[in-house]
């Protein structure tokens, strides 16, 4: 009987994500008949073929996949702790980009032991997205000011500064990077130095089981699950709200900030001039979103975005506009949105019903 | 949900017929049209790819010039160029990697990508790639370079003719060798002329740099200070920054030159103000590595350095009428001697302070 329930409500929670997955890919197959003038059946062919031998059908981009996969994993979880705690970090993209550029600068010290140095690109890393979080999450528990415009100014002192380091005292003569970090600084890349994927990977898989066994399994966890569902309630109950906040703005920089220097020690090596935002926090949104900011989802929803982020590769190699990723993730948090507007009108009318009787 | 689902799908289907519907003709005009157009076009088996940067298709300067080398390839011989835009900077290597597993030719478009072709061409010891404005040192790549010292000479000679103050700016966009040939050579226009006016380029005081290719506020204040000291001309390499020196000579009434593209055409609002432009062929780079290629004379390991006597750099067609012809005639005699070899032109800041210049009337 309890199986069957826990059955039916996982089943309730993956339908709209998977509603919504299939409507985007057909609104895309649309677009891809406008692109190429050919008919649905044609469209459908050729779309799904470029996605699937760009994602998972060969062993390079499979590996390729994997690489977008561990940022956003990362990125995922940053946005999902806040989330969680009832708050939009919308600076997970800022702090993922100062601990790129943190993570870099202490890459390239030399003469420091191989795994050790390993470790202390990633602990500055952490250390610089939990400052850069820390921040708006002080501001918000002491004075209140709003957390998403606070986050949102963040991230363009991350990219400017960033900027800054990486032109200016850290820039390797005639390029527009820092130089490449020492060897000893960079993680293992477990299947040679052709790919690009490295035990970052399970770095993140680690933290999601990390942060699912933080949440369900210890009281600091559940207080900020509380402070999350109902502040007021929360603080009833004894729950100190502020320190809630503090703490979790902090866990989410974070991870944020690991996942920033496990981006740079494992798969770029050196912090090139940013143009714009990288963009991993941003999709990071996203997956939180898709994956109900459920830690074992993030997994899931990371490896679909992941892979249709390499798929826009062979995508345009097959002459369709790379836009047309763009456009299913959008199509996705649509819905995915559309969902929580769904939900938020149906309590409204149930407590409406109980009202008038 | 029932009804939502259903009305989606019902959308779907109507949707896809009529799609079908128009698609048909389409095919069977574009087949026409390929018949018509391929008794003109050469038979060739090689396949060409190309990575942009993060500018990008339709940034009207630097990766579109670079696409049109390949356009024009594409209308002489049998060759559909697949062109992969980098979303991001660690997009380099997957992409070139890509068009390396189904191409015979790569280009990469930037010298941001030259420790990412690095890596992919030691990995395809087999294939053939080209990188733009920066030097690979591999058999099987070749280096596309541009004299822009010999360019921005010519330019430094129609800003010293055409000043009535005698004073002229530069603004760069970051203090680096790349941007430096700029200035490098167009001082040594100046001095050619003008050598008063030179005097104040040589020890930086009219020089300056912004720091960014995009930021156009900045770029309006350099060139602002710039003009409020004297200058009634300024020099431009500095990208989108430009934009703003543009901004800042409409206000003040004074002149400006472009630089890279024809920019009195890519920036019509500004067409007034600008004198003229230096532009950078990009496209024949292209152009002429992927023709080398298909004719197999493809020169590995080689830098080719495109210059004026390549075609590779030099003045814009549209010119200003506040350009008098006689100073046209002018730098047009001047490319002469440089082609010739008469001149060379500096592209150090050591080599402008030992350049003599040569006065040619």
């Amino acid at each position: 009987m309890k199986n069957k329930k826990i059955i039916k409500s996982v089943a309730s929670s993956l339908l709209f994500p998977l509603i919504s997955i299939i409507v985007a890919m057909f609104v895309a197959v649309i677009f891809v008949m406008w692109a190429k003038h050919i008919s649905f059946f044609k469209g459908v062919q050729v779309m799904f073929k470029a996605i699937w031998n760009g994602s998972f059908g060969r062993k390079d981009s499979f590996i390729e996949t994997l690489v977008y996969v561990i940022p956003l994993l990362f990125t995922g979880l940053a946005n999902a702790v806040a989330f969680k705690t009832g708050l939009f970090n919308i600076g997970v993209e800022g702090e993922f980009m100062i601990s790129i550029t943190v993570g870099a600068i202490v890459g390239i010290i030399p003469g420091i032991p191989p795994v050790i140095h390993v470790i202390l690109v990633l602990i500055a890393g952490t250390l610089a997205g939990v400052l850069w979080a820390g921040i708006v999450g002080y501001l918000k528990a002491k004075v209140g000011s709003n957390e998403v415009v606070n986050s949102i100014m963040m991230n363009y002192i991350a990219l400017y500064f960033s900027n800054y380091l990486i032109m200016g005292p850290f820039n390797k003569k005639g390029l527009a990077q820092t130089a490449d970090i020492q060897p000893s600084a960079m993680l293992w890349r477990f299947l040679g130095d052709d790919y690009r994927v490295n035990i970052g990977l399970y770095i993140g898989l680690l933290m999601v089981v990390l942060i699912y066994i933080f949440f369900w399994k210890t009281t600091w966890g559940y207080e900020i699950r509380a402070v999350g569902i109902n502040q007021y309630a929360a603080e009833y109950g004894g729950i100190n709200i502020k320190k809630n906040i503090i703490l979790a703005m902090a866990i989410s920089g974070g991870i944020a900030g690991l996942g920033g220097a496990v981006y740079v020690s494992g798969i770029q090596h050196h912090a090139i001039q940013m143009v714009s935002f990288t963009g991993y926090g941003f999709d990071g949104i996203a997956v939180a979103l898709l994956a109900k900011n459920n830690p074992i989802g993030i997994i899931f929803s990371a490896l679909l975005f992941g892979a249709l982020n390499t798929s826009s590769i062979s995508l345009q190699m097959a002459n369709i506009p790379k836009q047309i990723v763009f456009l299913i993730q959008a199509i996705i948090l649509i819905f995915v949105a559309a969902d929580y507007v769904y939900k938020w009108i149906a309590e409204k009318r149930k407590k409406g019903a109980l009202l008038n009787e | 949900m029932k009804k939502l689902l259903s009305i989606v799908l019902a959308v779907l289907v109507t949707a896809s017929l009529f799609a079908g519907c128009g698609q048909q003709q389409q095919q069977q005009s574009q087949q026409q049209q390929q018949q018509q157009e391929q008794p003109k076009k050469i038979e060739t088996s090689v396949k060409i790819g190309l990575a942009t940067d993060e500018g990008g298709k339709g940034d009207k300067s630097f990766n579109d010039a670079a696409i049109a080398g390949l356009d024009k390839i594409a209308s002489e011989y049998t060759v559909e160029p697949v062109i992969l835009e980098s979303k991001q900077n660690d997009q380099y290597e997957p992409n070139l990697k890509n068009l390396a597993s189904a191409n015979d030719l790569v280009f990469a478009v930037g010298f941001k990508m030259q420790d990412a072709l690095t890596k992919v061409a030691k990995a395809y010891p087999d294939k053939k790639f080209a990188i733009i404005d920066s030097v690979v040192e591999l058999p099987n790549v070749e280096s596309i370079c541009f004299k822009e010292e010999e360019g921005s000479f010519l330019m430094g000679v129609i800003a010293a003719k055409t000043s009535q103050t005698g004073k002229i700016g530069f603004v760069g966009g970051s203090d680096m060798p790349l941007i430096q040939k700029f200035e490098a050579g167009f001082i040594a226009g100046v001095k050619s002329v003008n050598p008063e006016a030179a005097k104040d380029l040589e020890n930086r005081k009219n020089v300056k740099y912004a720091n960014s290719f995009s930021d156009i506020n900045k770029g309006y204040e350099l060139a602002k200070s710039l003009y409020n000291s004297g200058c009634d001309v300024i020099y431009h390499a500095a990208g989108g920054v430009g934009l703003g020196v543009f901004n800042a000579a409409k206000e003040m009434k004074k002149w400006a030159i472009g630089v890279d593209s024809d920019q009195a055409l890519t920036v019509p609002d500004a067409k007034d103000v600008i004198l003229c432009s230096m532009l950078k062929r990009v496209d024949v780079g292209t152009y002429s590595a992927s023709k080398d290629t298909i004719e197999n004379k493809f020169q590995g390991g080689k830098t080719l350095i495109l210059g004026l006597k390549e075609d590779g750099v030099g003045v814009s067609p549209t010119v200003n009428p506040a350009v008098q012809q006689s100073t046209l005639d002018l730098a047009n005699k001047y490319k002469e001697a440089i082609v010739n070899g008469t001149i060379v032109v500096p592209s150090t800041l050591d080599d402008v302070k030992k350049f003599q210049p040569v006065e040619i009337k």
